[in-house]
């Protein structure tokens, strides 16, 4: 090392860090909502007795999986300060597509290929549209939303796609004990096979999000692309991937869908996109863009589906659940402005 | 320090603040300074960054509370409980960078959030454009208040901001580094504003960087260091050195510490490089250990040159080469693996990115070395950030802290730090001091003296003439996007430079 700038008595030596790795996880968005989903748990197994049954709770975890397995993507994607509308039109447009060819014969590698394959397809002209040309991803994906879903529609019409493969019902209807390597603990036959690609999911994307110089370079365009970009960081090619892995994540979400229901009809996870997203936003993810954790949106997506499966047991109509679910997105995007301003005026 | 009275001014000041404190979570901004301000006087507000004269603006005009401490105005204590609330007490301030919106009129910004109304509650629309005109009218301003703003000079908009600042009933006016982005004539018409205002018995806080500005309108100083008042008193009964000293408490030996180095072959060779609109036909030769100054005005095209040697834009005819080597530059990544980097001017829009911290920025440009098979490994970027967070000096609390929090010569650190992280062949410095007090000035001049030792090819864009006629081994002109010469250091005049830039034989 040469000599100091400027004559210095001494070097001062910077700490890497000012509070312990204990003292923030105590103040984060992640404990609060571990506090919430163990509230609810209580709250849930109090108002009904059939609550804490294995299997219900086992059919409960289908309230949330399919939706968080888009969630995560999505985390990714608004993270770099951008967002995917369409990705419920995905799973319609991916569905059909695997409708069509289940009519047509195919087995069942060959449809959750086609379906992985068409959402693969629809990510990448998000992606064209707005890493490549360069239009506001919102109005691209409000676009699509219509394009993608008008496509099902116009195949399907007032029909639907049945007749599956027997075979291709496991991805949603199947259990991790029809598999022989699966072990026959007690308790661990409940398991589905979408609780474990839930879970993988979770290790992958929370791997790929916080653990590696991909992810890294995701914050730093979602916090400011300009300098994102005058650092060297391919900020075009990085969104590209991200609309390429939301469009894949939404395939895998339809190939279980589709498998669970054993059929397809036009109006097929009608809705979800408002779903994933205020599940993305619970998770802590700033709808601005530059912050927000993979474990948050797993806790985000564990509180929706207690909150789903306890007013379902309650026998709450669908319409509240939905009134609920508008009513919580507006609540988690207004709260931490709130505090800050409090915080700020106090 | 004692305050010298003299009799020529008011024996009571305006505006009086006495023992102000405030403090930030880790941070005692300002630790009971006192600032007085006198109807009819510039005084100079000196020191260095994070010193606490942003914290003191904004104790002023109401955005912070301070933690203890008066404020007099006329001897009579007030509170400023909010932006409207010093507004109303007459105190105004024209900030580094005024938010002004590019699709209203000159008359609309303004009058923003104040326009005058007629009886019914309706803006009145002649008043605010005949007072607009009066205004601007009233600062030499040759404006119309119809014209939109998104049509106007950069130099015209500074002038509306001042309308803008001046449009309330003031009685202080602050001036937060008015003259960092303006040129020499442009800061010359802000002065003879300052003058009209003085004889209108206003009382001005001027904050700047510059000595020679200071100098030459304030009458009265007081120091900042540390978040303490450590000296004031009046400018002609103490020199520069004094207050040098004051500011950083020892003193600074030189302001250019241009040190001699031995030139070497040539690294970088540009030739016929051209854009279609910003600049066209820029032919030189960079040398190894060189610092090559570039100067111009405001808008001559050497920005946008600089960014075409990053990759950011691409030229439309022209060729480099590096080391001998044709180099074809079509992005950011290809020039920084071939060792050529860029410090933008705009720090917290291109340079850094503000709420990441230190050590993430640092490491941003270097993650291919930092991580392996693409994961992270935090203990190499921290011991990475701490290598050149200390060799630069850097003052922070910690490296995890958000680069945003730190004052801006210490953001302009981090930015360094990132790109000689990626160990480059020839750094382009775009303004490099540009808003920075004198101490990280010296810093960042010893420090580019320094890489010039040690084999880097420096350009630096400055509008500074001290700055690049003290640093430069050559020095080049732009005017217009054209370069109008290149010349060695030795015997060179401002002058010479001035007639370069500006076209005036």
């Amino acid at each position: 090392m040469s000599t100091m700038p400027l004559d210095k008595p001494t070097v001062r030596r910077i700490p890497d860090k000012l509070s312990t790795p204990a003292a923030r996880l105590l103040g984060s968005w992640e404990s609060l909502l571990a506090a919430v989903a163990i509230a609810i748990f209580f709250a849930n197994s109090l108002a009904s007795p059939h609550f804490l049954d294995p299997w219900n709770l086992s059919d409960a975890t289908y309230n949330f999986t399919e939706k968080a397995m888009i969630a995560f993507a999505m985390t990714l994607l608004i993270i770099s300060g951008e967002i995917d509308l369409s990705v419920a039109a995905i799973i319609a447009l991916a569905s059909t597509a695997m409708g069509a060819a289940a009519q047509m014969g195919f087995g069942a590698p060959a449809l959750v290929g086609i379906g992985l394959g068409a959402g693969l397809l629809c990510g990448a002209f998000n992606g064209l549209l707005v890493a490549r040309i360069g239009l506001p991803s919102i109005v691209v994906t409000i676009g699509t939303m219509s394009l993608f879903r008008g496509i099902a529609q116009i195949v399907l019409g007032d029909k639907a796609y049945g007749g599956y493969p027997a075979d291709f019902a496991w991805f949603g209807q199947g259990y991790m004990s029809d598999l022989s390597w699966w072990p026959s603990w007690p308790g661990f036959e409940v398991v589905t096979f979408e609780m474990v690609a839930f879970l993988v999911f979770a290790i992958l994307f929370g791997v790929l999000l916080h653990m590696t110089a991909f992810g890294r370079r995701i914050y730093a365009i979602g916090n400011n692309a300009f300098a994102a970009e005058f650092s060297g960081i391919p900020v075009r090619r990085t969104k590209f991937v991200l609309f390429l892995l939301t469009g894949l994540m939404s395939g895998v979400a339809a190939v279980c869908l589709t498998s669970r229901l054993g059929s397809t009809r036009h109006s097929i996870a009608a809705g979800w996109e408002l779903e994933i997203i205020t599940m993305t936003v619970l998770g802590g993810v700033s709808i601005l863009g530059g912050s927000g954790s993979i474990g948050g949106v797993v806790l985000a997506a564990v509180v929706m589906g207690l909150v789903t499966f306890g007013l379902g047991l309650l026998n709450v109509p669908g319409i509240v659940m939905s009134i609920f679910t508008g009513l919580l997105l507006i609540l988690v995007i207004a709260l931490p402005i709130v505090v800050r301003r409090l915080r700020a005026s106090s | 320090m004692s305050v010298v009275q003299v009799v020529a001014e008011p024996a009571h000041p305006l505006l009086e603040m006495r023992g102000i404190s405030k403090s930030f979570p880790g941070v005692k901004a300002l630790d009971g300074v006192d600032v007085a301000l006198y109807a009819g006087t510039v005084t100079a507000l000196i020191g260095e960054n994070g010193a606490g004269k942003s914290t003191l603006v904004k104790v002023l005009t109401g955005i912070y509370q301070p933690d203890a401490g008066d404020i007099l105005i006329d001897g009579a204590p007030v509170r400023l409980a909010d932006a409207q609330a010093a507004m109303r007490a007459g105190i105004t301030a024209i900030h580094q960078e005024t938010v002004l919106f590019d699709e209203l009129t000159v008359a609309e910004n303004i009058f923003l959030g104040h326009a005058p109304k007629t009886r019914l509650g309706l803006v009145d629309w002649a008043a605010m454009r005949a007072r607009a005109g009066a205004l601007l009218h009233s600062i030499d301003a040759p404006i119309s208040p119809y014209a939109r703003l998104k049509d106007l000079s950069i130099a015209q908009r500074h002038l509306v901001a001042i309308a803008r600042a001046l449009s309330v009933e003031a009685r202080v006016v602050i001036m937060d580094e008015p003259t960092a982005a303006l040129s020499y004539k442009e800061v010359e018409d802000l002065f003879r504003i300052i003058e009209r205002l003085k004889g209108q018995g206003k009382a001005i806080l001027f904050i700047s960087h510059k000595f020679e500005e200071v100098y030459e309108i304030a009458e009265r100083f007081v120091v900042f260091r540390d978040g303490r008042s450590v000296g004031a008193g009046r400018l002609a009964e103490t020199g520069q050195d004094e207050i040098v000293r004051m500011m950083v408490g020892r003193s600074v030996e030189h302001v250019f510490p241009k040190v001699e180095v031995a030139i070497g072959g040539p690294v970088l060779e540009v030739a016929g490089y051209s854009h279609p609109t910003e600049f066209a036909d820029i032919s030189f030769t960079l040398r190894r250990g060189e610092i090559l100054g570039l100067y111009g005005l405001v808008g001559a095209g050497r920005s946008e040159f600089c960014q075409a040697l990053f990759g950011i834009t691409r030229p439309s005819a022209g060729r480099l080469a590096l080391e001998g080597r044709a180099l074809t530059v079509r992005s950011p990544q290809d020039a920084i693996a071939a060792g050529i980097v860029y410090v933008p001017e705009e720090r917290g829009r291109h340079g850094a990115v503000l709420p990441m911290p230190i050590f993430q920025n640092v490491s941003m440009a270097v993650l291919g070395r930092t991580t392996r098979a693409g994961f992270l490994r935090l203990a190499e970027e921290f011991a990475l950030a701490r290598r050149y967070a200390e060799r630069l000096d850097l003052r922070a609390a910690a490296l995890s802290v958000p680069v945003g929090t730190l004052s801006g010569g210490n953001q302009q650190k981090v930015v360094i730090a990132k790109w000689l992280a990626t160990l480059p062949k020839v750094i382009i410095l775009d303004e490099p001091t540009k808003g920075i007090d004198i101490g990280s000035k010296a810093a960042v001049h010893a420090f580019m003296s320094e890489l010039a030792a040690e084999g880097l090819s420096v350009i630096m864009v400055s509008s500074e003439l001290p700055e690049i006629l003290g640093m430069s081994d050559r020095v080049m002109v732009m005017r217009e996007g054209r370069l109008t010469g290149i010349w060695e250091r030795d015997g060179l005049d401002a002058e010479t430079l001035v007639r370069a830039a500006t076209g005036n034989a």
